[in-house]
């Protein structure tokens, strides 16, 4: 049994709307020094597999389903 | 449905529509009236129904129709990313089909939502192939990082590839609103806009109620070139982020009560060129 990680984030150039938006509102609230926020988004993904097959399968869904990559980037990474 | 290479004039009427469903879409109520509207027969029909995963009596087979249609919604939920999940089912289930229908230069129609899976299946750009195996453009969300819905105005820019611009004069403005988050086209290859430009692909673009260069709000998203809509090399394949479904008649065009024209609302337009075109 393996459990991957499959973060996705977006390419520069792309609007992240959350990101800026949560940046905005922490400045609001005080917090000092906040350069930037990006919001990312993560799959939990378990596998009956070996942890080599499932970081392959990882990339496998990215390619199909999970990421654009005009937009976004992908990486898996094994727990 | 249409028999094709004989020769003969078409009847509207046995022109047969598939509006395509699953859970989320919600504009195929709309789409299916606006086809009706130009005298087709139009049904909407669940992608579970093609896919053949219903009872017998519902299942219905893509080759019977002549026109498909992908409605505004958000599919799934819009899940991972607008139109990924509806485009990763549409390929797993019927890709074949779909594939074929194209092929075979059947007109394929996506509004919104729609437009999205057009260009998360791999269906438009398609500069290389029918369908590439993975989306060579995205839709991605506006630069004001907002849903934008207003009336829009397009501009025909098309030089007369697109099955669904066949009754609307070069240059011609038509009223069609958008509303959408996520309508911004963009692509990695810096020679994107001029590829689209040189295979006549096109379609309409955002300007001004003058007809001049669109700016912000005009163009809601910040779309490069200010692209609304674009087809396939062969013209068949159609997406766009504005609503034609929603403009069939004067009454849904924001000016209607002063504008004196008894005509029928602009985004019938588009429905009655690929009617006309298939027959």
């Amino acid at each position: 049994m393996a459990v991957i990680d499959i973060r996705i984030d977006l390419k520069k150039g792309v609007a992240d709307p959350e990101g800026s938006n949560t940046k905005k509102t922490l400045e609001s609230l005080g917090f000092k020094g906040v350069t930037a926020v990006k919001a990312v988004k993560v799959f939990e993904v378990t596998l009956d597999m070996s942890a080599d097959e499932a970081k392959e399968c990882g990339e496998e869904m990215c390619r199909k389903l999970l990421a654009n990559p005009v937009i976004q980037n992908f990486s898996v990474t094994v727990r | 449905m249409v028999r094709y290479g004989r020769g003969e004039t078409v009847k509207p009427e046995n022109i047969r529509v598939c509006v395509l469903r699953i859970e989320g879409t919600n504009c195929e109520d709309e789409m299916a009236d606006a086809f009706r509207a130009v005298g087709t027969q139009a049904e909407k029909v669940h992608l579970k129904q093609l896919a053949g995963e219903v009872s017998q009596d519902m299942k219905r087979s893509l080759e019977d129709y002549d026109i498909l249609a992908l409605p505004g919604g958000f599919a799934a939920g819009d899940y991972v990313r607008a139109g990924a999940i509806f485009a990763a089912r549409i390929k797993s289930t019927i890709g074949r089909d779909v594939n074929r229908f194209v092929e075979r230069g059947k007109p394929v129609l996506g509004v919104c939502n729609g437009f999205q899976v057009l260009v998360e299946l791999g269906l438009l750009p398609a500069f290389e192939e029918t369908m590439s195996p993975m989306p060579t453009a995205a839709l991605c969300t506006n630069d004001s990082g907002r849903f934008e819905c207003r009336p829009t105005v397009l501009r025909n820019d098309n030089r007369g590839k697109c099955m669904f611009t066949s009754c609307v004069n070069r240059g011609e403005l038509l009223m069609i609103p958008s509303a959408h988050a996520e309508g911004k086209l963009m692509s990695r290859d810096p020679e994107f806009i001029e590829k689209l430009e040189d295979n006549d692909q096109i379609v309409f673009r955002y300007v001004k109620e003058n007809g001049s260069k669109a700016e912000y709000p005009w163009n809601p998203n910040g779309s490069g070139s200010d692209i609304a809509g674009i087809c396939n090399p062969a013209g068949n394949v159609m997406g766009m982020m504005p609503h034609p479904e929603r403009v069939i008649t004067r009454f849904t065009h924001p000016d209607w009560t002063r504008d004196t024209r008894n005509e029928d609302g602009d985004g019938l337009r588009i429905f009655k060129s690929v009617v006309e075109r298939l027959r």
